[in-house]
């Protein structure tokens, strides 16, 4: 299992996404390593199709594919709670979806 | 820079989505006035947008008024543009003013850093208290509500218990 953790430091919410994902990680037991990279520049963001921090795939798909066709972009990223609220990290469920 | 508590309040004179221009003195009456950099795109906004409502219609009738300034690039994130302001304004039901600060001047003047974040004046348009409007973006989970009680506290006459705290959310898109 490959995955990539994609983040800009200008959006304080990865530090939160991060820690969500070790714990769903953990809790399922599983021992993956993280890929981590930090996105620096439009260019790059483009490049990536890095449409907000944080941005997480799991074997190359995203977690949320809803709004992973967004606009690439140095931005926090919108997730939806399962009511519709947003939130600017993924949900846990979403990550256990995706981990499964 | 941000600027400083007791500091008086940069004048600003913007469009905003109701089509008509807004000064500060236009709130030359308000006991209370908050002003608070936002945008569109930013999810911190967006879950407390709904609370920025709440307040203005809690004291909207005791003189409290609230401004929301957009200063985001619009060019590099046209989600930000005035157009998808008013959009904004209108789904949400917006109750009130949404200003669009397109060159930055204001955001300039006043240093904002972050959306959303807050600088509430007093009568006499001093700053009074900084940052947050409460200490959890999920409303269920907020024991501080830093914004209400700095109002309920300058609309009593007296001074907020916390007048700063940092403000959590997006960073404002400034130009090139």
């Amino acid at each position: 299992m490959e995955i990539e953790f994609l983040f800009w430091d200008g959006c304080p919410s990865h530090p939160e996404a991060r820690q969500l994902l070790d714990d769903v990680l953990a809790e399922r037991g599983l021992d993956a390593a993280v890929k981590v990279r930090e996105v620096y520049t439009q260019a790059e963001a483009e490049e990536l199709r890095f449409p907000g921090s944080p941005t997480i795939r799991v074997d190359g798909k995203d977690v949320d594919p809803d709004s992973a066709s967004a606009r690439p972009a140095l931005n926090c990223r919108i997730y939806r709670k399962q009511d519709g609220r947003p939130s600017p990290v993924p949900t846990r469920e979403q990550l256990e979806a995706a981990l499964s | 820079m941000t600027i400083a508590l007791a500091t008086e309040a940069p004048t600003f004179d913007l469009p905003g989505v109701d089509g008509r221009q807004h000064s500060l003195g236009d709130f030359a009456d308000t006991p209370a006035l908050a002003v608070v950099w936002s945008c569109n795109h930013c999810p911190y906004v967006q879950a407390w947008e709904g609370r920025m409502i709440e307040l203005q219609r809690e004291f909207g009738d005791r003189g409290f008024g609230l401004v929301a300034i957009n200063s985001n690039d619009a060019d590099a994130y046209p989600e930000d543009s005035f157009e998808a302001m008013q959009e904004r304004a209108e789904e949400q039901g917006f109750n009130f003013d949404y200003l669009y600060d397109e060159d930055q001047s204001v955001l300039n003047a006043y240093g904002a850093e972050r959306t959303p974040e807050v600088f509430l004046f007093d009568g006499d348009r001093r700053l009074v208290y900084h940052g947050a409007i409460d200490d959890s973006r999920e409303e269920a989970e907020v024991s501080e509500r830093y914004l209400r009680d700095a109002i309920e506290a300058v609309l009593a006459g007296a001074s907020p218990a916390v007048d700063e705290t940092p403000a959590v959310g997006c960073s404002v898109k400034r130009k090139p």
